[in-house]
């Protein structure tokens, strides 16, 4: 009798344990004001500044990272970098981030533009899907949980999934990097 | 609290749902040869079945009622051999006329399936139907490619011509299903189904997608609106056209809006600058009756509240939220109002 009860307690605590992970449909605070103080140089007059902490909200969502990797074909990122691999624009699957691998500055890149070819998407694209991007184009290189990137391409890919990419070593914040 | 905006979100839904000015789909009012021929095929299985059920209650009835009767006689041993030879017949007599009741139903499905792959296509009208997440693009098709032209969600077809469908899925696995005038048939991606209909009234008819497609499936309807054929001219012409920069400056400016945000990214207007694929044609998009495939009428304030947080209404939407500035969204209205 003992034992059917503590079997019950055992299932009861299991299924508190199931949580669905949140599906976040509404609009996330801008995060404008922190990129402002974003710098594309290591080279700074005065003193060293601390880099801008800024959380990306949707980083390690399984959903919002699935929405990236579609948002990746919808916004035409993939007609320059291919699906990751690179084409006319850098490979993004590699470890190698001319403008700095931290959400804030992939966030930038997207929004602000990079010369010789990157559009500024700022305005074009709301806020919220941007991060989504951002999420997404960090988790090609590794850079995301495995349990929440994509686990499967929809179409035919020379790549594997993102979820079976090795972790990348990061790069120094701010460190310019030249193209391999 | 997201879960109990969601509700409020569904109860707002279902109440707009029976406020929306547009019928709701019904298979048994058929409106073209397709339907009737399902409808009679319909009441012949129906009328069966209600045969069958009756006599089978009845038979269990009488079973049940005998062997209380017989238990308290003695058993007649000396006609035993003319009882099972009765029975045997009876047993027999039902088998024959089971198999010959499917049988029948078998000849009716063949024949109704027949009689739906038989409608004449003389002179029918081609329409590439294409099931996204969670609308309908369809673009009519015409052996003059600049005469082709694409809409979303509201096809009109003229009454007493057969249409042919050609339908495609750009994400995952839909189903046409437009009850008054035919039966499914699944849009699978990577591969092209074929459809035909024909709608013999003029009406508008709710068709709704029918294989379940993700979290918007329940609200992914279409109207087919079917027009006399000098109606259906004219909307097909004026379809055509393509539109031209508004000379008030209000829609001007939401011209502007449209343009240089973050709209034109998914939506296309014929005749402008915004190209976007990904969202449904707005050419002409006024003229149509509903909002968010057949969710919202079509007014002012819906339009601005989908523009709005589309979320809210159809949570799960690949239509991300606009935070416009009330000038903005005022004019970007008023712009929308005159593609008519």
């Amino acid at each position: 009798m003992n034992r059917r009860i503590a079997l019950v307690a055992v299932m009861i605590v299991a299924i508190a344990g199931c949580q669905r992970e949140q599906r976040n449909f509404d609009e996330t605070p801008s995060g404008a004001t922190a990129i402002k103080s974003l710098r594309m140089s290591e080279v700074i007059p005065g003193a060293p500044d601390q880099p801008p902490h800024v959380v990306n909200p949707d980083e390690n969502n399984a959903y919002a990272l699935s929405e990236g990797k579609r948002l990746f074909t919808w916004y035409n990122c993939t007609g320059c970098h291919a699906e990751g691999g690179g084409g006319s624009g850098p490979a993004l699957m590699d470890d190698v981030w001319i403008y700095g691998s931290d959400p804030a500055n992939v966030f930038a890149t997207i929004v602000q533009g990079r010369p010789n070819g990157m559009p500024a998407f700022g305005g074009r694209i709301p806020e919220k899907e941007v991060w989504e991007l951002v999420a997404y184009v960090r988790s090609m290189s590794g850079k995301a949980s495995k349990t929440a990137a994509p686990s499967r391409n929809d179409s035919i890919q020379a790549k594997p999934s993102e979820n079976r990419v090795d972790p990348q070593p990061t790069t120094p914040y701010g460190t310019p990097q030249p193209p391999s | 609290m997201s879960r109990a905006r969601s509700i409020a979100a569904v109860v707002a839904l279902a109440s707009s749902s029976r406020a929306l000015a547009v019928p709701l789909q019904d298979a048994l009012d058929p409106a073209g040869p397709q339907a009737q021929h399902l409808v009679a095929l319909w009441d012949l299985m129906l009328a069966m079945s209600t045969v069958v059920f009756v006599l089978l209650v009845g038979a269990a009835w009488i079973a049940v009622l005998r062997r209380t009767r017989r238990e308290i006689e003695t058993p007649d041993l000396a006609h035993s051999e003319q009882e099972h030879r009765r029975l045997t017949r009876i047993v027999s007599a039902a088998v024959i006329v089971s198999a010959l009741g499917l049988a029948a139903l078998v000849i009716a499905t063949i024949a109704t399936d027949r009689a739906l792959a038989g409608l004449p296509l003389q002179d029918a009208l081609h329409i590439e139907l294409t099931g996204h997440q969670w609308w309908w693009e369809a673009s009519y098709d015409n052996a003059d490619p600049s005469k082709v032209f694409t809409t979303a969600n509201e096809i009109h077809i003229p009454v007493g011509r057969p249409v042919i469908f050609s339908l495609k899925a750009d994400d995952v696995i839909h189903s046409l299903w437009v009850p008054n005038l035919h039966g499914k048939k699944d849009l699978i991606p990577g591969r092209v189904a074929t459809h035909t209909i024909r709608a013999d009234r003029p009406g508008i008819y709710r068709g709704q997608c029918a294989e379940f497609c993700g979290y918007q499936h329940a609200w992914m309807g279409l109207l087919v609106v079917a027009d006399p054929p000098d109606q259906y001219a004219k909307w097909e012409a004026h379809q055509r056209e393509t539109v031209s920069t508004p000379s008030d400056p209000t829609a001007a400016a939401g011209q502007h809006v449209f343009e240089s945000g973050t709209c034109a990214m998914c939506h296309a207007v014929q005749g402008t600058t915004a190209n976007g694929r990904h969202g449904p044609d707005l050419t002409h998009v006024a003229s149509r009756m509903t909002l968010a495939a057949v969710t919202l009428d079509n007014t002012p304030a819906n339009l601005a509240a989908w523009i709005e947080d589309p979320a809210r209404i159809k949570p799960g939407t690949n239509m991300p939220g606009n935070n416009l500035p009330p000038a903005d969204m005022g004019a970007l209205l008023a712009y929308l109002a005159t593609l008519k």
